[in-house]
C-alpha cells in the first residue's frame, strides 16, 4: 500500500513535470518559427496540452492525496479545451486580414483569391 | 432527441412515485428502465435512441483528446529538429456539413489536429481555409483525417 501511494505520488510528479516541459517546449517554438500562424500552431496545441496536464496533474493529486476533488480545476480544464483552437484562430484570421504576410517559403496559398474575389463584390 | 431524454426523465420519477422512496439510487435504477424501455419501443420514434447518439458525442471526445495528444507531440517534432524542415500553405477545403454548429466543430477540431490551423470561414460556411504546417503529405492526409471527423460529427447531429 505503502508502495503504492509512493508510485502513484511519483507518477502524478511525473505527468505535471511532462506538462510543464511541454509549455517550455512550446515557448521555443514561438521563438524559433519564423512567422504569426506557424507560431499560433505551437502556441495554440502545445500550450493546451501542456495547461492540460499540469490541472489533471494536479487535480489527481488533490484527489487522491489531500482528499478534496475541486469542481473548480475540472471546469478549467474544460474551458481551456474549448477556448484554446478559438483563440488560435481568430488570431491567425485577424493577422491574416490585416494583411501580415506569410513566410517566404510558404507553398500555396488559397484564400488570397477567394479574399480579393470578397472584397470585389 | 430532448423528447425522448424529458421521457426517461418522466418514467425515471414515475418509478420513484410508485416506491414511494426519494433517494438516488431508486432514480437511477428507474432511469434504467425508462433507457431499456425507450429502447425497445424505438421503432415508434421518428428519430434513432438518444443513448446512441450519447455514444456518439463520448467517442468525439475521445477523438478529441487523441488528436491534440498527436499534434503537439507532432509540432514539438518539427521545433526541436536542428532544421526546419517546413514547407507552410494554405488549403481550401469543401466541407459537407451545414449548420452552424457542425461547423464550429470541425474547425475546432481541425485546430487541434497535427499541424493544421483554421484560418477562415467562407461566408456562406462551405469552404474552410487551412493553414497546413507541412503541406506535402497534408493535403492526403488531412483529407483522411477531416473524413474521419465529419463522420464522427455527422453521426452526432444526425
Amino acid at each position: 500500500m505503502e508502495m503504492i501511494s509512493k508510485l502513484g505520488e511519483l507518477l502524478l510528479g511525473l505527468v505535471i513535470l511532462f506538462g510543464s516541459l511541454i509549455s517550455a517546449l512550446s515557448a521555443f517554438g514561438l521563438i524559433r518559427l519564423p512567422d504569426v500562424y506557424l507560431r499560433s500552431h505551437a502556441a495554440t496545441k502545445s500550450a493546451t496540452l501542456g495547461v492540460l496536464l499540469i490541472l489533471i496533474g494536479t487535480f489527481l493529486y488533490f484527489m487522491f492525496y489531500l482528499e478534496h476533488s475541486s469542481a473548480k480545476l475540472l471546469l478549467g480544464i474544460v474551458f481551456v479545451f474549448i477556448t484554446a483552437p478559438v483563440a488560435g484562430h481568430l488570431n491567425g484570421r485577424a493577422a491574416y486580414r490585416s494583411g501580415v504576410a506569410l513566410w517566404e517559403e510558404t507553398v500555396q496559398d488559397d484564400l488570397k483569391n477567394a479574399l480579393k474575389k470578397e472584397q470585389r463584390k | 432527441m430532448a423528447l425522448q431524454i424529458l421521457l426517461n426523465l418522466i418514467i425515471a420519477v414515475v418509478w420513484m412515485f410508485l416506491h414511494n422512496d426519494w433517494s438516488f439510487p431508486r432514480f437511477t435504477i428507474g432511469y434504467l428502465v425508462g433507457a431499456v424501455s425507450i429502447g425497445l419501443l424505438s421503432r415508434f420514434w421518428p428519430h434513432d435512441f438518444y443513448l446512441k447518439r450519447v455514444w456518439a458525442v463520448i467517442k468525439l471526445l475521445i477523438l478529441f483528446v487523441k488528436e491534440l495528444f498527436i499534434s503537439s507531440f507532432v509540432v514539438i517534432g518539427l521545433i526541436i529538429r536542428p532544421k526546419l524542415s517546413i514547407r507552410p500553405g494554405i488549403v481550401a477545403y469543401q466541407t459537407e456539413l451545414q449548420t452552424d454548429w457542425e461547423i464550429t466543430v470541425l474547425s475546432c477540431l481541425i485546430c487541434l489536429t497535427p499541424g493544421t490551423l483554421t484560418l477562415d470561414v467562407s461566408r456562406d460556411g462551405r469552404t474552410l481555409y487551412i493553414h497546413a504546417m507541412d503541406i506535402s503529405d497534408a493535403e492526403m492526409l488531412s483529407q483522411q483525417i477531416k473524413s474521419s471527423f465529419e463522420k464522427a460529427i455527422m453521426e452526432v447531429t444526425r
